[in-house]
């Protein structure tokens, strides 16, 4: 770690979440309070959320709700499990769960890397319109809802119902998938996309323990871009 | 929204900290739900004997009604509330008796453990007015409720309690209750209240007459009540959860060797002794969920 780094602590039994968060607003960008570690946090909901800054922050045991939601530039590790809408809209950046994360993980997301090291609920990814997502167990149902663009790579199994209504994100699922939602469809897997997965994978330090060939690609079969009366049923 | 928290025991050493615990929890839950509260608690009971809860006006006088009611019926008062023991064989007398003597007393609760509280009011005040905190035993369901399809009313609070010793308390809502309570009115199960929830409650508490088992008629419900739910139900000696398919509503769960715990959200079982060690995991989808002492 950079010898100029500054480390801050933070104890959410001794101050509130919205102490904490203010805190972490102040910071611009140059700053070299660069880590902050988070105890005590007990589910608490919104820990670390809005933030647009270069910094770490460790969150040392489970969060509730919107943890790192519309989360900008800033680090957040949570070394437990996630509540719903864990980095939900997130730009940039980069999440972490190292437990399980709850329902509408990275809903809506546009930019950054959300690595779940558990399970995640339903509804991951519902219309994440750019973020990659990084899956190291299974997904609930209708993951990646209305997905837009960005990547979601699982490795594990897909709930019911995976890229209902999906536009142009890519699903990449290594172990089975339930069923698919309306106009998803499975796609042939080139090396272009052995590539990407790995890449993932790599980005999320997860490269090497598992083969990208194992992999299955999920996507649109851009059927329900435009409304034709045939399809109204599938809508 | 409500919120729902609940608390069954696997390890004897910790009945006497129910109470406080599942108190605890609730106040956790208060944000979801401001309007109301309720809890019923399984603690001691004696064989023969049967605990029936009431409920009258502030400053109602429960041990001159218990006197009317003839000998060897034991009466404490809580608030608004007091429990009755009665002899088992006598219950349906009294209930009789209650009706003619004493008719703007409702009878909330009835079975061989189960007490049963609810009011309207801040969750927090609601547990310290009936003094949760010290009560014991072996399991107990608390919720805190945002009332959405019927009103703020004492009535309308959770737990409902439809069968001896069963209580129900419920996050969402039914969409076909009034189907239901129409086939439930039809096959003689009697549902006092205006409220969805009260209606699952008779539900399952039907099932169970027809010799369902909790866990069957918990599976039952899946093809018959419709609309978006979590349920957290108490028996005897048994306490199930459910969600329904699309989960809709959240939950979260956590086992350990000394008890399994619900929450509406983690935030309730932040507090539970040996939590950063417990299994925590959230109930699957339309998956009934069942423990029972019993067959333990």
């Amino acid at each position: 770690m950079n010898a100029s780094t500054q480390s801050h602590s933070f104890d959410l039994a001794a101050a509130t979440v919205r102490d904490l968060n203010a805190a972490l607003h102040a910071l611009k960008d140059g700053s070299n309070a660069s880590l902050w570690r988070v105890s005590n946090p007990r589910g608490l909901h919104a820990i670390a959320a809005g933030l647009d800054a270069p910094v770490t922050v460790e969150i040392d045991g489970p969060v509730g709700y919107y943890c790192a939601g519309m989360n900008k530039q800033a680090t957040v590790i949570v070394r437990g499990n996630a509540g719903v809408g864990v980095a939900e809209n997130m730009m940039s950046g980069r999440v972490e769960v190292e437990g399980d994360a709850s329902q509408a993980a990275a809903a809506t997301a546009h930019g950054g890397l959300l690595v779940v090291r558990g399970s995640a609920g339903a509804r991951c990814g519902i219309s994440m319109k750019g973020v990659d997502i990084v899956v190291g167990g299974s997904i609930g149902h209708m993951s990646a809802f209305m997905a837009q663009a960005g990547t979601l790579t699982v490795l594990g199994d897909a709930g019911e119902a995976l890229g209902d209504s999906i536009y142009e994100a890519r699903l990449y699922v290594r172990g089975s998938v339930t069923s698919l939602g309306a106009d998803c469809v499975e796609k042939e897997m080139r090396d272009e996309h052995k590539a990407q997965v790995f890449e993932k994978l790599k980005s999320a330090g997860l490269d090497g323990q598992v083969d990208p060939s194992d992999f299955k690609r999920y996507g649109s079969a851009r059927t329900l871009y435009h409304f034709h009366v045939d399809n109204a049923s599938a809508y | 929204m409500c919120g729902i928290v609940g608390l069954f025991l696997k390890d004897k050493s910790l009945e006497p900290q129910l109470g406080e615990l599942l108190s605890g929890m609730l106040g956790t839950m208060c944000g979801r739900g401001p309007d109301s509260a309720g809890f019923a608690v399984y603690g001691e009971g004696e064989k023969g004997e049967t605990k029936l809860t009431l409920r009258a006006a502030e400053g109602y006088d429960f041990k001159a009604l218990a006197a009317k009611l003839g000998d060897g019926i034991d009466v404490v008062a809580r608030a608004t509330h007091a429990v009755l023991t009665v002899p088992a064989g006598r219950e349906a007398e009294i209930r009789a008796q209650l009706a003619e003597v004493a008719p703007d007393v409702t009878v909330v609760g009835a079975g061989a453990r189960m007490e049963l509280y609810k009011e309207v009011g801040m969750p927090t005040d609601v547990a310290v007015r009936f003094d949760l905190a010290k009560m014991s035993g072996t399991h107990g369901v608390a919720h805190t409720r945002m009332a959405t399809e019927s009103a703020v009313t004492t009535n309308g609070a959770h737990p409902f309690s439809t069968g001896l010793d069963q209580c129900l308390v419920h996050n969402g809502s039914l969409s076909n209750h009034r189907t239901v309570r129409r086939n439930l009115e039809k096959a003689g199960v009697k549902v006092q209240t205006e409220n969805d929830s009260e209606v699952a409650a008779g539900y399952l508490t039907w099932r169970m007459k027809e010799g369902r088992t909790l866990g069957e008629a918990l599976e039952d419900s899946l093809n018959d009540l419709d609309g978006f739910y979590t349920f957290v139900v108490g028996t005897e000696s048994g306490f199930g959860v459910l969600r329904d398919p699309i989960a809709c509503k959240p939950a979260v769960m956590a086992e350990t060797d000394q008890y399994v715990a619900f929450g509406s959200e983690y935030r309730a079982l932040a507090g539970l002794p040996g939590i950063e060690n417990a299994k925590i995991f959230e109930p699957e989808p339309a998956k009934v969920y069942f423990w029972d002492r019993a067959a333990a």
